[in-house]
C-alpha cells in the first residue's frame, strides 16, 4: 500500500489534463474513474479503426501501448495503480497498468481490492466452471456457479457462495436437498445449504460467517460451516464483532426486526427494518440502519434509533475511524441530505455520494449533485466556494489537516488541495 | 356409486389432471399429514391474517358482483367455480371455516384454483360493491401453500432461481454481461457509436429488465439501447446481481424472499448513483417494485423514483427526444396490461405511444382499467406447462375481444401478457402478430446515428 502521507499535499489547485485528451486518434472516450492520490484519470478509449473493434485504455490522455477488442470497468487500486477487464481473441484477462495477466478465461468480472495489501481479484468463469482469481492465481478448484465474493481483509483468501451439486432443469426437490455452499480459497465447507448469502471474514481472516436457509422458511446464520441452533423468519447479512470474534445479524419475529449475536437477541425485534450493521474497530459500538416505524429510516447505535430521520431511504452508512461518529446519507421527497451523529445537515440535493470521515474522526465531508447537475464537496456541513462538472467523492491527509478534490472543471481534471481551516 | 356421482367424480378429476401432473404439488401433498396441514394454516392465518383478513372476509354479502369481472368466469359459462367469490369459497373461506382441518384433496384443489386460475388481476375489486381484494385473499392462499410446500413445479423452480442467483432464468453473472456485450456488438452494425453502458456511476436512469431478456428476448435489449441512444438518455445497466428486477417469489407466497430481491435491486440502483429506474415492458416486476415488495422492506414509497417504459416511451415523444419516422397502417389493438394499467393507470400514456405510431387503432372492449386480464399474468404462466390448457380455455373472453377487432396487429407492453396471448392467439387461430412498444417504435422511430 502506498503511504499517502507522501501524495502531494501542498495546497493548491494542480490541473492534471484536459478531460477529451487523447495521445491516439480516439472514435470515443469512456466515463472517467479517477485515482486515490488524485493525480490520474482514465477512460476506456475507442480507437479508430475501420477493420476491426480496437479499444484500450487512456490515462490522462496517454493510450496503453496494448489494445483489446474489448474493455471495461476500468477500476483504481487502493494503490493507484489502473486495472481493466480486457479481452483479446475472446478470451478475457485483467490488465494491472497495461500488463495483462498471463491466464486467460472464458470471461472475467467483478473486480476487487484488498484495502492494505494489493491483492487484486476478480470473478471468472472457464470452461462454464466458476472460480476466483487473485494477483493471476485462480482458485484450485470451479463450481458449477459462484455468488457474493468477498475478500479476507489482508486480501489473502477469497470466500464465495459456491454451488456445489447439479440441478437438472425444473428439478425442485434436488435444489430443496440443499446444493450450495461457501468456498474459501476454492474450498467449500462440509456441509450444503438450501440457501447461502453475503459471505463476511473475520477481523483477522480466519472465520467467515454467511446467511443461510436451512429450508425454504427458516433462516439462520452458519459460522465456519457451522449453523446456529435457533431458526428464523428471515435474516440479512452477518458481521464479526472485531474485538470478540462474535457474530450479529439482523433477524426477524413476529414481523418485526431486531438484532441477534451469536443467535441470541441482543436488539428486541421492534424495527421495521434492520440492516447493514457495522462495528467499530475495536467493537465497542454496533451501529445499523433502521426503520423505527414504517417508512421512515436512520441509524441505530447499540440498539438505540436516532431521533433524526429520512422519510424515504437510506443509502450508505459509514462509521468513523475512533468508531465513535457515524453519517448516513438519505433521502425524503425525493431529495438526498445526510445525518451526521444524529443531527441533519442543512442541504437537500439532487444526489448525495458517501460520506468520509477524516483520519482523526473529526471532520466528515462528501460530494453532491446540485439540481443543475453542478456537484461540489460539503465539509463539516459547509460548501466548498465553487461548484464543478463533476467531483469525486473527497479524500482526507493522514494528518487530516488537508482535504482534497478531485474534480472536472472547464474542461479540465483537477486535484485541489484544500486546508480544512479555509474551507 | 350411482352412475350421476360417478360422473360428477370423473368430471372432478378431469378437472384436476393438471395438478396430478404437477409434481410440485403432488410430491408436496405427499409428505404432509392432517396435523401439519392444521397448523401451518392456523399459524399463517394467525400470524398473517389480521385485521385485513378479517374485514375481507367478513364484509362479503355474497351477492356475486364480482363474478362478471373475472375471464375465467366469463370463459366458462359463468360457472360459479370460476366467479372470484368461488374462488374464495375454495380456498381460504374454507379453510377459516373449518379451522385449517381441511383435507388433501380440498389442498389440490385450492393450489389450483389459487396458483391457475386467478390472475390476480385485481379486476374483481372494481365490481365488488365494498372493494373487496380478491386477490390479496388469493395471494393469502398461495402463501400458505408455499409453506405447505404444495407450490406448482415450474413456479417455485423460478423462485428457488431467485433466491441462488437474484434472477429469475438461473443466469449466471457472466451470462447477463455478455448478453449485453453481444447485444452492444450486434447493434455497432446499425448504429456505429452505440453503446451499452455499464456500471456508470451518477447517471440519470438505471435501465433493469427481467430475466428471460437476456435468456430468449435478447433482441428487446437491442431495442431499448438503440431507443436510448437515439433519445440521448444517460443511462447506465448494471454488471452485478440486482439487474433483474422481476419477482416469481411475490406470486410463490415467498416473501421474505420477495423482500431480499427488492432490497438488491434498489441497493444496486442506489450504489449506482442513478436519478431514477426505468424498467423494461414488464407488469408483474413493476408491481413488485412499485407496491409490494418495496413495502415488505419498509420503504413506505420507493427508494428510487421508479418508471415503466410506458411512462418512459410517453415522456421520451412528449419532449421530442425521439421523434416518429414512419407509421404503421394495419389495423392495430392495445392490450391493457393489468399491474400498468389497473395498478398504475398508464393507460393514457399507452395510447399516445401507440396512436404516434400507428394511423389505424382501434380499441377492443371493455377496455383501459376495465381490460381483461391475459390470464398469463399473476404467476400463472410461470405454472408451466401442466396447466397451460388452463388459462387459455379460461381466457375465451379475451379471443373473442381480439377477434372482434379485426386487428392485425396486438400491442401489450408485458412479457406475461404476451406469453399469454401469443397462446390465446395460436390456440384460437386468431393470425394476429404481437408486439411490444418496443418493437414498435425501434421500427418506426427516426435514428439519426443509424447508417
Amino acid at each position: 500500500m502506498k503511504d499517502a502521507s507522501l501524495w502531494d499535499w501542498n495546497p493548491g489547485e494542480k490541473e492534471i489534463v484536459a478531460y477529451d485528451a487523447c495521445s491516439g486518434d480516439c472514435e470515443w472516450l469512456e466515463e472517467p474513474v479517477v485515482s486515490p492520490d488524485g493525480e490520474k484519470i482514465a477512460r476506456v478509449a475507442k480507437i479508430r479503426d475501420e477493420e476491426e473493434a480496437v479499444f484500450t485504455l487512456a490515462v490522462n490522455g496517454e493510450l496503453w501501448e496494448s489494445t483489446f477488442e474489448r474493455c471495461w470497468y476500468p477500476r483504481f487500486s487502493p494503490d493507484s495503480r489502473l486495472t481493466a477487464l480486457c479481452s483479446e481473441m475472446a478470451e478475457w484477462t485483467l490488465v494491472v497498468d497495461g500488463e495483462p495477466w498471463e491466464e486467460r478465461y472464458g470471461f472475467i468480472w467483478d473486480t476487487r481490492f484488498a484495502k492494505d495489501s494489493g491483492a487484486i481479484a476478480a470473478a471468472v468463469q472457464q470452461d462454464m466452471q466458476y472460480g476466483y482469481v487473485k494477483d493471476g492465481e485462480p482458485w484450485g478448484e470451479f463450481f458449477e456457479n459462484t455468488n457474493h465474493p468477498v475478500m479476507s481483509p489482508d486480501g489473502s483468501k477469497i470466500a464465495s457462495v459456491v454451488q456445489t451439486r447439479n440441478i437438472p432443469q425444473a428439478d425442485i426437490f434436488t435444489f430443496k436437498e440443499g446444493c450450495f455452499s461457501v468456498a474459501v480459497n476454492g474450498e467449500p465447507w462440509d456441509r450444503n445449504f438450501v440457501n447461502c448469502w453475503d459471505p463476511v471474514f473475520d477481523a483477522k481472516g480466519e472465520s467467515v460467517a454467511t446467511t443461510v436457509r436451512t429450508s425454504l422458511y427458516d433462516y439462520t446464520i452458519a459460522v465456519d460451516g457451522r449453523a446456529w441452533n435457533s431458526r428464523y423468519q428471515c435474516m440479512w447479512e452477518p458481521r464479526f464483532n472485531p474485538g470478540n470474534g462474535s457474530v450479529v445479524a439482523a433477524g426477524r419475529q413476529g414481523g418485526k426486526w431486531g438484532m441477534l449475536k451469536d443467535d441470541e437477541w441482543i436488539w428486541e425485534p421492534r424495527f421495521f427494518q434492520c440492516w447493514k450493521p457495522a462495528f467499530s474497530d475495536d467493537g465497542a459500538n454496533l451501529y445499523a440502519v433502521v426503520a423505527p416505524s414504517f417508512g421512515r429510516w436512520t441509524v441505530a447505535v447499540n440498539g438505540k434509533a436516532w431521533g433524526e430521520k429520512f422519510k424515504q431511504a437510506v443509502s450508505d452508512l459509514v462509521i468513523s475511524p475512533d468508531g465513535k461518529r457515524a453519517a448516513i446519507i438519505g433521502k425524503t421527497d425525493e431529495q438526498w441530505g445526510i445525518i451526521v451523529d444524529d443531527t441533519r445537515w442543512v442541504g437537500w440535493f439532487a444526489m448525495a455520494y458517501p460520506p468520509v470521515f477524516s483520519p482523526d474522526s473529526r471532520h466528515v465531508g462528501y460530494a453532491v449533485e446540485r439540481k443543475d447537475g453542478q456537484m461540489t464537496i460539503i465539509l463539516d456541513g459547509h460548501a466548498y466556494h465553487k461548484d464543478f462538472d463533476k467531483a469525486w467523492s473527497p479524500v482526507f491527509s493522514p494528518d487530516s489537516q488537508h482535504v482534497m478534490i478531485r474534480c472536472l472543471d472547464g474542461g479540465v481534471y483537477k486535484r485541489i488541495v484544500v486546508p480544512i481551516s479555509e474551507f | 356409486m350411482s352412475e350421476t356421482a360417478t360422473a360428477t367424480k370423473e368430471k372432478e378429476k378431469d378437472l384436476l389432471q393438471p395438478i396430478y401432473d404437477d409434481p410440485g404439488v403432488m410430491k408436496g401433498l405427499e409428505k404432509l399429514d392432517e396435523a401439519t396441514i392444521e397448523r401451518v394454516i392456523n399459524q399463517t392465518l394467525e400470524a398473517e391474517g389480521g385485521a385485513r383478513l378479517k374485514i375481507l372476509v367478513e364484509t362479503c354479502v355474497h351477492c356475486g358482483l364480482c363474478s362478471d369481472a373475472c375471464h375465467f368466469f366469463m370463459s366458462h359459462d359463468r360457472d360459479p367455480k370460476y366467479a372470484p367469490v368461488g374462488k374464495v369459497k375454495q380456498t381460504i373461506w374454507e379453510m377459516l371455516r373449518k379451522k385449517g382441518k381441511v383435507s388433501k384433496e380440498f389442498l389440490m384443489r385450492a393450489v389450483q384454483v389459487a396458483h391457475t386460475e386467478c390472475n390476480l388481476c385485481r379486476r374483481c375489486v372494481q365490481y365488488c360493491p365494498f372493494g373487496i381484494d380478491t386477490a390479496h385473499l388469493i395471494s393469502l392462499t398461495r402463501r400458505i401453500c408455499h409453506k405447505l410446500g404444495i407450490t406448482p413445479q415450474y413456479i417455485q423452480d423460478t423462485a428457488h432461481s431467485h433466491s441462488a442467483t437474484y434472477n429469475q432464468m438461473w443466469v449466471k453473472e457472466d451470462e447477463w454481461t455478455d448478453s449485453l456485450f453481444w447485444q452492444e456488438d450486434e447493434s455497432r452494425d446499425e448504429i456505429p457509436n452505440m453503446r451499452i453502458p455499464l456500471e456508470k456511476e451518477g447517471a440519470d436512469i438505471y435501465y433493469s429488465v427481467i430475466a428471460p431478456e437476456p435468456k430468449f428476448r435478447t433482441q428487446l435489449i437491442y431495442q431499448a439501447a438503440v431507443i436510448m441512444h437515439e433519445a440521448g438518455a444517460d443511462w447506465t445497466m448494471s454488471s452485478l446481481p440486482g439487474w433483474d428486477n422481476s419477482d416469481m417469489c411475490m406470486f410463490t407466497g415467498d416473501l421474505e424472499m420477495m423482500g431480499r430481491l427488492k432490497r438488491r435491486h434498489f441497493e444496486d440502483a442506489m450504489r449506482l448513483k442513478v436519478k431514477r429506474i426505468v424498467m423494461g415492458e414488464c407488469g408483474h416486476a413493476f408491481r413488485s417494485i412499485y407496491d409490494t415488495g418495496n413495502r415488505w422492506d419498509a420503504w413506505e414509497s420507493m427508494p428510487v423514483t421508479i418508471q415503466h417504459s410506458v411512462d418512459f416511451f410517453e415522456e421520451l415523444l412528449r419532449l421530442g427526444k425521439i421523434k416518429v419516422k414512419t407509421k404503421i397502417q394495419e389495423k392495430v389493438t392495445i392490450h391493457d396490461p393489468c399491474n400498468i394499467i389497473r395498478g398504475r393507470g398508464l393507460q393514457e400514456k399507452l395510447r399516445t405511444v401507440v396512436h404516434a405510431f400507428c394511423d389505424n387503432v382501434v380499441e377492443m372492449y371493455p377496455n383501459k382499467e376495465h381490460n381483461y386480464c391475459c390470464s398469463a399474468g399473476g404467476g400463472v404462466i410461470n405454472c408451466g406447462p401442466p396447466h397451460k390448457n388452463t388459462r387459455i380455455v379460461g381466457n375465451s373472453v379475451k379471443a373473442d375481444q381480439l377477434r372482434e377487432t379485426g386487428a392485425s396487429i396486438v400491442v401489450a407492453p408485458c412479457h406475461n401478457c404476451h406469453g399469454g396471448i401469443e397462446d390465446i392467439i395460436h390456440a384460437n387461430h386468431l393470425g394476429m402478430e404481437l408486439k411490444f412498444l418496443g418493437d414498435i417504435i425501434y421500427e418506426h422511430m427516426e435514428k439519426p446515428d443509424a447508417i
